[in-house]
């Protein structure tokens, strides 16, 4: 077998994030944190609970285990028993996250999806991020509209975490005394100067970073041949 | 019972111009389109729409009948950023009323309850709280002591939802995997116009679904429309999925094409030019 891609160590990144959860609904948005879900299911979280991204809990292999509509799915971010991934069109070093538009609100150069469920995700359940595309206009100094909530703007709110931001360099935390962004592993290949340099804001970079660790032999083979048999994963993180 | 069947027409000649109008159906799912196409036949215009926006938002904007929108996000779910909405956000072209996905339910929850309000944790230190400076707060009268967002209820003057089969009284069955949000539109609306697939008898209804699929009671009905493939271009499974070729042309087709095009004509006009087009 092959060694593993990029795609590949971003899988991992995502799956990690479920590690110890328990019994929740993990809710990626996106593909790469879609086969994360599901790997971190057959491997090392087999309690989580999966939605096939329309209305219905499904095991790994897509059979349906229960009935998520949209409503209940609403009712169960604020129940709390779930760890959302989301993408973000800008995140601040506190984690502040934008998908409503980019520029002014009140007339926006652009617009895009709107708040969607960010700010009830935020102050109910663990919500993390994925970036597929690392560069200056999404890590930037301050975000145009906060739907996701950072650190900075969470004070009091009991339920607020984010566990970790990954993008196609690296995974993030914001394990420091301000919680502000924090680079936590660098992808095989990566360089801590690429971060810095596709990141527009000052990041937190310990003296040692680790690397995110390598995907297991049977991890590998199950990226590869059951969940994402038809390599999607290259679509959105190329080599 | 009643017989409230009437046709797509005559559903909005009961609506006017500066209504709130709450449109069912999620993004590119069951939207009651054939009705939105209606109301594109019609003046009416200078609208409060409340919508989980897809394309029915996307048209009434291209338009210009939207004074004002209340929603969480406009998409097309297989296209992500709806393009005409864009446009029209990046013109400024309509008062918008930005609110979380759950503060919306809960908002349809408090006026299908009869509540001026209903408290949810969700917004804070979220910009909802900037762009809506309106919204308020309240406080746990218990122990806890906690602060929620105070969301308003969405109290609408119609309500338009599509769904599978409806009686001629207004008993209205979703036969797909999710009811979305369309019995609450139809409860927190003084009036609600369901458009279906087909008419059946009230006898028929649990001969496709077992009853918990009959979403819509009829006493929050006032008029039910047969309009088949209604939801076109948006999904009404299991009936039909979501056409996506044709999605892709309405997103990429200039507005005033589109509409000389495909909106020129009443709803049969409209099928015809689609079946002609594929």
């Amino acid at each position: 077998m092959s060694g593993p891609t990029r795609a590949e160590y971003c899988v991992i990144a995502c799956a990690e994030a479920w590690r110890g959860d328990g019994e929740v609904l993990a809710s990626p948005m996106g593909l790469i944190p879609s086969i994360g879900a599901r790997l971190a299911r057959l491997t090392f979280a087999p309690d989580l609970l999966l939605t096939d991204g329309e209305a219905l809990l499904v095991r790994p292999d897509g059979t349906p285990e229960g009935w998520l509509p949209y409503r209940e799915h609403l009712a169960w971010v604020t129940g709390g028993r779930r760890h959302v991934m989301m993408g973000a069109s800008q995140i601040d070093r506190y984690g502040n996250q934008n998908i409503a538009c980019i520029g002014d609100w009140e007339r926006p150069r652009r617009q895009l999806l709107g708040v969607r469920g960010a700010p009830v995700n935020t102050l109910n359940n663990p919500t993390s991020y994925w970036i597929p595309r690392h560069s200056r206009r999404v890590f930037v100094e301050r975000v145009d509209m906060v739907c996701g909530v950072g650190y900075d703007r969470a004070a009091g709110a009991r339920y607020h975490r984010i566990p970790r931001v990954v993008s196609d360099l690296g995974v993030f935390d914001f394990a420091t005394t301000d919680h502000s962004m924090r680079l936590a592993s660098l992808h095989p290949g990566v360089t801590v100067e690429q971060v810095r340099a596709a990141t527009g804001f000052g990041l937190t970079v310990p003296d040692d970073v680790p690397p995110t660790r390598e995907p297991t032999a049977e991890e590998l083979r199950l990226i590869r041949e059951v969940v994402d048999p038809a390599g999607a994963r290259a679509r959105e993180v190329g080599a | 019972m009643r017989d409230k069947t009437m046709s797509a027409d005559e559903a909005v000649s009961r609506l006017s111009s500066g209504m709130t109008l709450g449109i069912g159906g999620w993004g590119s799912r069951r939207k009651p389109m054939a009705l939105v196409r209606g109301l594109l036949r019609s003046g009416i215009t200078d609208l409060t729409v409340v919508s989980y926006g897809g394309p029915d938002v996307g048209m009434l904007a291209a338009a210009g009948r939207i004074r004002r929108l209340v929603t969480a996000f406009v998409t097309l779910d297989s296209i992500p950023l709806e393009p005409h909405y864009r446009a029209a956000r990046e013109r400024g072209a309509f008062a918008l009323t930005e609110i979380d996905e759950a503060m919306f339910l809960w908002g349809l929850r408090a006026a299908a309850n009869r509540l001026p309000f209903l408290p949810v944790r969700a917004g804070f230190g979220s910009d909802v709280m900037r762009v809506n400076p309106g919204l308020r707060t309240v406080t746990s009268p218990y122990e806890d002591g906690e602060t929620f967002v105070a969301v308003p209820a969405l109290r609408m003057d119609a309500a338009l939802v599509h769904v599978n089969r409806a009686d001629r009284s207004g008993n209205g069955q979703y036969l797909g995997p999710d009811p979305y949000f369309d019995d609450l539109f139809c409860a927190a609306a003084d009036t609600a116009y369901v458009s279906c697939e087909r008419i059946v008898d009230t006898a028929e209804l649990t001969k496709e679904g077992p009853p918990q699929t009959l979403l819509v009671r009829r006493h929050t009905v006032t008029g039910v429309v047969e309009t088949p493939n209604g939801a076109h271009f948006t999904s009404c499974a299991p009936d039909y999925g979501r056409d996506e070729a044709f999605q892709k042309t309405y997103a990429t087709t200039p507005w005033p094409d589109f509409k000389a095009g495909y909106l020129g004509g009443d709803e049969q006009a409209y099928q015809a030019a689609v079946r002609e087009g594929t």
